[in-house]
C-alpha cells in the first residue's frame, strides 16, 4: 500500500515536472508564427474584400478563428485549401463564390486614370485620355476602381466562360 | 458551367455488369453445391435454402433503412454471400445458424462498413467465425455423407425436424471430418501415416464423399467451377495458384521430414475447405488486392496461414482464419504493392533517358 | 486469349470500320459558308490577319501567332470573311471560341503557291520552318504542332521515324483508307521527315486488322531502303504514341519525357500526308480526311474535307441521317467529345464524325465500385484506375496523383472494362481540371501579391523621393518664392510602369 502510494507519487512529481518543463521550453511567444505563415499566403493586395482593413488584419482573424477560410476572393479555392490545411479545419469548397472582375465600358470612360491610381495591383491600363482597361490576370476584383471612377462605368462581372475555363465537372456520386 | 453537364466518353462498354460476375460466380459453384445437397439430403437443402433467403432478406432490409435503391439486391451479392457462408456451414446445422449468419455478414459484415465494395473483410467468413466462436458445438457437429435415396437417410419430414426442431442426428450419422480426426487422433501419440491409412482414403476424399461443410467435400467438382472462372478471367490466377502452392509445398516438405507427425500435400488439397476458399472465398474482389504482386501475397499468405494453423494451431480448420487475417492485411498490401506505372521504375520514379543530344552543333550550323 | 502485345493491358473494342472502310475516299460539295476557329491546334490562339470584308484566296494566310508554339490558319476555299468573332466550338460544352467565317465564292481560286524544288536538296530546318507555315498539326488527335515536333526533333539523336497507322479507336477508317488509296505520297513524307530528321530508318505501323492498308504501304515502299512496314496486333490503344513506340521498340517513353527520349519521333499517317503535301507542292493544311459513321448515318464513308465545314453538310453527303441520332460525337468513341449540334465546324484535330444511336451508347448508370480490379489490368499505363477515381470523388487530388494520375493517358480502357459502370475517364478528366484550376489561381496569387508589393515599393519610392524634393525647395526658399509646388503631388506616369509592361509580354506568350 505505501508502495504503491509513493510510486504514484513519484509518477506525478515526475509527470507534473515534465510538463512545466515542456511549457517553459514550448511556449509559444506573442508573435506567433503561424501568422506570419498565414500572411505570406494572402495576397497582400489589401483589397480588403474579406471584410478587415487589409491582409494583416485578415490573418489575425484567421487565426483567432474570426474569419472563415473562405473569406479571400482573390486567392481562390487554391488559397482556401492552403488556409485549411494550414489551421487544420474542415473546408467547404461550395462556399466560394466565382471571382468577380472589374470592366470598363469603354463608350463611358474618359481616360481620367483615377481608376488606375485607385488599383492595389496596377490591373488597370491605359494613359490620361485613353480608354483604360482592365487585365484579367491582374485584377483581384476587389472594387476599390468602382468608388474611383467618376463616370460610373465601372462594373463587376463574373469572368466569360470560354474553353480555358471551362471543367469537366464531378460526376454524380454513384 | 452550363446546368446539363454532357456525357463524357468513352462512349464504348464491354457489357459487363457486376451482376453478371456475381452470377457467374454463383453458376461457378453450382456442380459443387448440388453434390454437397445430394450428399447430405433434405437437413442440407433447408438449411442452404433459409441461408440464402435470409442473406437476400437482410440486404433488402439494410438497403431500405439506408435509403438506398432496392435494385441493389440485383447485383447479386448478397446471394453470392448467403450462398458461400450456405457453403460453408455443417450441412444439417440447425436454421437458426444459417440465417443468424446471414444476418450477421450482410448486416454487420458488409453493410455496416458502407455496403458493397467498401467492406474490409470477406462477410460469409466473417459470419462462419463469428459462428464458430459462439456456437462451438452447433459448428462442429458434422454429419456423414447420407445421399438421397440412400437408405437410413432422413428423409423430408426428418429434414424438417433436424432443421427446425434441432432433433439430434441419430448415433452413426455424425462423424469428425478428416481434418478434425487427425488432429484428435495425433493427441493420441498415433502417428500420422497410421491414421490416415486407417482413416483416409484418397480417392472419396476428391469426389467428396466424405464428411465436412456442405460444400467444401467434392474437390473435383469445386476445382470444375473454378476452372471455368478462371478461363472467363472473372477471378484472377494469382490468388488460388499462390495460395494452393503456399499450402502444398510446406505440407509435401513437412511430409518429407517426418512423415509420422505430418499428412502430405493431397491430404490437405483434398480435405476441408481449401478449395472452396482458394477458388471462391480467397478471391472475392472486395477484400483482395487489386495488384498482380498484391494478389500473389496475399494467396500467399492465406496458404501460409491455412497450413500453419491446421499444422500447429488449435482448429482443425483454418481456412475463414486465414482470409479474414489476409483480408485485414489488404489494404496494406495495395498500398505497398502498386503495379509499375509505364515510363516509371518500381519505386515511381521516371526512367532515365538516354541521352540522344548528339549533333547539338551540326543542326547550329544549318 | 493471351496478350501476344508487347503492350500491357487494352481492350477489343468492336470494331464497326467495315463499312466506312468499304467506299473510297469521297468528296464533298464546297458548303456555302466555313467556319474556323483560331485555336485548332494545342498552344497559343492564332491572331486573326484579316477583317470582315476582306477578299481571300484559297490556301490565303488568316490568323497566326507569334508564339513558338502554334500552328497558322489558312484559308480553306476562297471567298470574303464576313465575319471575325464568336463561333460555336465543336467541343462538349457548346460554348462559343473566337473565329473566322468565309463567304464561300465558289471559285476556289488558288493563291500563288510557292512551289519548292526538290526538297531533299533543302536543309532540313528550313523544311521544318515550311511544315511550320503550312499550319500542320497531328491529325490523328493530338492536334500538336507538327513542325514544333519536326524541330525538336532535329535536335536530338531520332533512330526511328515512326509513321502511326494504327487507328485503334472503333467506327475510324480514315487513315486506313488514307493508306490504302495514298500509300505513294505517305511513304514519300515519311522520307522527308526522315531527311528532316536524319533518322536512320522509318517504321510504318499498322494494325494487323487491316491488311489491304498492309499490302498497300509495302508495295509502295518496295522501291526504297530502310523502311519497314509492320503489322501489329490490333488492340486499343495501340494507336497512342507511348503504346506504338513499346510495341516497336520494346522501350518505354520516361515519364514526364517525349518520345525523343528513346530515340523515336511519331506521326500520324494522317499528318506524314499533310506534310508531303506541304513540301511537295507547297499546300497548307486546309483540308483532311473525316470518317462519317455510326448507326444513324445511311452511308458511312471517308470525305476528304475542308477544315471549317460544319458537320451537317458530311452527314448530307452520307446520305443523311437514317434515324435521329442520341449522340453526336467528333473523333472515335472512346477518346471523342460529344459535340452539342450538327451546325458545329469540323477542325484540323476531327478524326471522325459519328452520329451514334441509343444501342451504341452505354447507358447504365453508376454502381459502387466492388474493387475487381479488371481496371488495373486494362490499363496499358500500369496505373490504379479505382483508386485514382476514389481519391478524386473527395476531391483528394494529390492522392490521386499519388496513384498516377499524371500519367494517364485517358484512354478510357479502365470504364472501358468497368462492371459498376463508374464513369473514370470523368473523374480523371475532373481531376485533372480542378488541379489546373488550383495551379492558375495560385500562380495569380503569387502575381497579385508581386504587383502589389511592388505598388507599395513605388508609392514609398515616390513619396520619399516627393518628401526630399519638398525639403530641397525648403532650402531654397529662403531665397526665393516657392513655384508650382503641387506639380509633384499626382504623379501621373509618362510610360508604362514595368509591370504593367511585363504584363503585356506576357500576355501574349502565355
Amino acid at each position: 500500500m505505501l508502495v504503491a502510494t509513493l510510486a504514484l507519487a513519484a509518477m506525478g512529481l515526475i509527470l507534473g515536472a515534465g510538463l512545466g518543463l515542456a511549457a517553459r521550453l514550448f511556449a509559444v511567444g506573442d508573435d506567433n508564427p503561424l501568422l506570419k505563415e498565414i500572411e505570406q499566403l494572402l495576397p497582400g493586395s489589401q483589397c480588403g474584400q474579406c471584410g478587415y482593413p487589409g491582409c494583416g488584419p485578415a490573418a489575425s482573424a484567421l487565426l483567432e478563428g474570426r474569419a472563415a477560410v473562405t473569406c479571400c476572393p482573390p486567392g481562390g479555392v487554391a488559397l482556401a485549401e492552403k488556409l485549411a490545411e494550414l489551421l487544420g479545419v474542415a473546408l467547404d469548397a461550395g462556399q466560394m463564390s466565382a471571382p468577380l472582375l472589374a470592366r470598363i465600358d469603354a463608350a463611358q470612360c474618359t481616360g481620367c486614370t483615377r481608376c488606375y491610381r485607385a488599383c492595389p495591383t496596377d490591373a488597370i491600363v491605359g494613359a490620361n485620355g485613353q480608354i483604360h482597361s482592365v487585365l484579367a490576370n491582374a485584377c483581384t476584383g476587389c472594387g476599390k476602381c468602382l468608388a474611383a471612377c467618376p463616370e460610373d462605368c465601372i462594373g463587376m462581372a463574373a469572368q466569360q466562360p470560354t474553353l480555358d475555363h471551362w471543367r469537366w465537372a464531378k460526376p454524380q456520386a454513384a | 458551367m452550363t446546368p446539363d453537364q454532357p456525357a463524357c466518353g468513352p462512349f464504348a462498354h464491354d457489357r459487363s455488369t457486376v451482376n453478371r460476375l456475381m452470377l457467374h460466380v454463383c453458376l461457378a459453384l453450382l456442380p459443387a453445391s448440388l453434390f454437397g445437397l445430394y450428399l447430405f439430403g433434405w437437413p442440407a437443402i433447408n438449411l442452404w435454402l433459409l441461408t440464402c433467403a435470409a442473406a437476400l432478406l437482410s440486404e433488402a432490409v439494410c438497403l431500405h433503412l439506408l435509403g438506398q435503391p432496392l435494385r441493389r439486391l440485383l447485383d447479386g451479392s448478397a446471394l453470392l454471400t448467403g450462398w458461400l457462408l450456405a457453403l460453408s456451414l455443417p450441412p444439417w446445422a440447425p436454421w437458426w445458424v444459417g440465417v443468424g449468419g446471414s444476418v450477421f455478414a450482410i448486416g454487420i459484415g458488409k453493410q455496416l462498413y458502407g455496403g458493397i465494395g467498401q467492406n474490409l473483410f470477406n462477410p460469409a467468413m466473417l459470419a462462419r467465425v463469428a459462428l464458430l466462436i459462439a456456437f462451438p458445438l452447433q459448428m462442429t457437429s458434422w454429419a456423414l455423407p447420407h445421399p438421397l435415396g440412400a437408405a437410413g437417410t432422413p428423409d423430408f419430414l426428418d429434414g424438417l425436424r433436424i432443421t427446425f426442431a434441432g432433433a439430434a442426428p441419430l448415433d452413426g450419422m455424425s462423424g469428425a471430418t478428416a481434418l478434425g480426426n487427425l488432429k484428435t487422433q495425433l493427441t493420441l501419440q498415433r502417428s500420422a501415416s497410421d491414421i490416415l491409412a486407417s482413416d483416409f482414403r484418397l480417392l472419396p476424399s476428391l469426389l467428396g464423399y466424405s464428411g465436412g461443410s456442405l460444400g467444401e467435400t467434392s474437390t473435383l467438382l469445386l476445382l470444375l467451377g473454378g476452372l471455368w472462372l478462371l478461363a472467363l478471367r472473372i477471378v484472377h490466377w494469382e490468388i488460388p495458384l499462390a495460395m494452393l502452392l503456399a499450402v502444398l509445398l510446406p505440407a509435401a516438405l513437412a511430409q518429407q521430414i517426418d512423415p509420422l507427425r505430418y499428412p502430405g500435400a493431397l491430404y490437405h488439397l483434398s480435405s476441408g475447405g481449401l478449395l472452396l476458399g482458394a477458388l471462391f472465398i480467397a478471391t472475392d474482389p472486395v477484400t483482395s488486392p487489386v495488384s498482380r504482386v498484391g494478389r500473389l501475397i496475399f494467396g500467399g499468405g492465406c496458404g501460409l496461414l491455412v497450413y500453419l494453423i491446421r499444422t500447429w494451431g488449435n482448429f482443425p480448420e483454418a481456412v475463414a482464419f486465414a482470409v479474414l487475417f489476409m483480408n485485414a492485411l489488404s489494404p496494406l498490401i495495395d498500398r505497398t504493392c502498386r503495379p509499375r506505372a509505364y515510363g516509371r521504375n518500381p519505386r515511381g520514379k521516371p526512367l532515365v533517358a538516354a541521352s540522344w543530344t548528339r549533333r547539338a552543333k551540326e543542326v547550329d550550323k544549318v | 486469349m493471351f496478350n501476344l502485345a508487347r503492350i500491357r493491358g487494352g481492350i477489343h473494342p468492336a470494331g464497326h470500320k467495315d463499312r466506312s472502310a468499304a467506299l473510297p475516299i469521297g468528296t464533298l460539295a464546297l458548303p456555302p459558308r466555313l467556319y474556323l476557329p483560331l485555336l485548332q491546334h494545342a498552344g497559343a490562339e492564332n491572331l486573326p490577319l484579316v477583317k470582315v470584308g476582306d477578299r481571300v484566296l484559297k490556301g490565303q494566310l488568316l490568323a497566326s501567332s507569334p508564339s513558338e508554339l502554334s500552328a497558322p490558319l489558312h484559308a480553306p476555299s476562297s471567298g470574303r470573311i464576313v465575319e471575325v468573332g464568336p463561333i460555336p466550338a465543336p467541343h462538349p460544352s457548346g460554348l462559343q471560341v473566337n473565329g473566322l467565317v468565309i463567304e464561300c465564292d465558289g471559285e476556289e481560286r488558288w493563291i500563288d503557291l510557292d512551289v519548292p524544288a526538290d526538297p531533299f536538296a533543302v536543309a532540313p530546318l528550313i523544311l521544318a520552318e515550311r511544315v511550320a507555315q503550312a499550319g500542320i498539326v497531328g491529325l490523328g488527335g493530338a492536334i500538336f504542332p507538327a513542325a514544333v515536333k519536326l524541330k525538336q526533333g532535329t535536335r536530338h539523336e531520332i533512330k526511328t521515324v515512326l509513321v502511326n497507322g494504327s487507328e485503334c479507336e472503333p467506327y475510324l477508317s480514315t487513315d486506313d483508307r488514307l493508306m490504302r488509296e495514298r500509300a505513294e505520297a505517305i511513304v514519300d513524307g515519311a522520307r522527308l521527315i526522315q531527311h528532316i530528321l536524319r533518322a536512320y530508318s522509318i517504321v510504318i505501323a499498322i494494325e494487323d486488322n487491316k491488311p489491304e492498308a498492309l499490302a498497300a504501304m509495302r508495295a509502295a515502299s518496295e522501291p526504297f531502303g530502310a523502311i519497314e512496314v509492320v503489322a501489329v496486333p490490333a488492340r486499343y490503344p495501340m494507336g497512342s504514341a507511348k503504346q506504338l513506340i513499346q510495341e516497336i521498340t520494346g522501350r518505354e517513353v520516361p515519364a514526364g519525357g517525349r518520345s525523343t527520349a528513346v530515340g523515336v519521333l511519331v506521326h500520324n499517317v494522317g499528318t506524314v500526308y499533310a506534310i508531303q503535301q506541304a513540301l511537295r507542292h507547297g499546300r497548307p493544311l486546309i483540308s483532311r480526311v473525316v470518317t462519317v459513321a455510326g448507326s444513324c448515318v445511311t452511308s458511312p464513308r471517308n470525305l476528304e474535307t475542308l477544315i471549317g465545314t460544319p458537320a451537317q453538310a458530311l452527314f448530307d453527303a452520307c446520305g443523311g441521317l437514317a434515324r435521329e441520332p442520341r449522340q453526336l460525337m467528333l473523333g472515335g468513341p472512346m477518346m471523342g467529345v460529344q459535340l452539342p449540334s450538327a451546325g458545329v465546324p469540323l477542325i484540323k484535330g476531327a478524326t471522325g464524325l459519328l452520329a451514334l444511336a441509343a444501342h451504341e451508347l452505354p447507358q447504365r448508370e453508376a454502381a459502387p465500385c466492388i474493387r475487381c480490379a479488371r481496371c488495373v489490368d486494362a490499363c496499358p499505363m500500369g496505373l490504379t484506375p479505382l483508386q485514382m477515381a476514389a481519391h478524386a470523388r473527395v476531391d483528394d487530388f494529390d492522392g490521386a496523383s499519388d496513384y498516377g494520375l499524371s500519367d494517364c493517358i485517358l484512354c478510357g480502357c479502365c470504364a472501358y472494362v468497368c462492371p459498376s459502370h463508374i464513369p473514370l475517364v470523368q473523374y480523371f478528366q475532373y481531376a485533372m481540371g480542378q488541379q489546373d484550376e488550383r495551379r492558375n489561381a495560385a500562380r495569380k496569387n503569387d502575381y497579385i501579391k508581386q504587383l502589389s508589393e511592388a505598388r507599395t515599393a513605388r508609392l514609398a519610392a515616390e513619396e520619399a523621393a516627393r518628401k526630399a524634393a519638398k525639403a530641397a525647395k525648403a532650402q531654397q526658399r529662403k531665397p526665393a518664392r516657392p513655384v508650382g509646388e503641387a506639380s509633384g503631388a499626382a504623379p501621373i506616369p509618362e510610360s508604362i510602369p514595368e509591370p504593367v509592361a511585363e504584363r503585356i509580354s506576357e500576355s501574349v506568350q502565355p
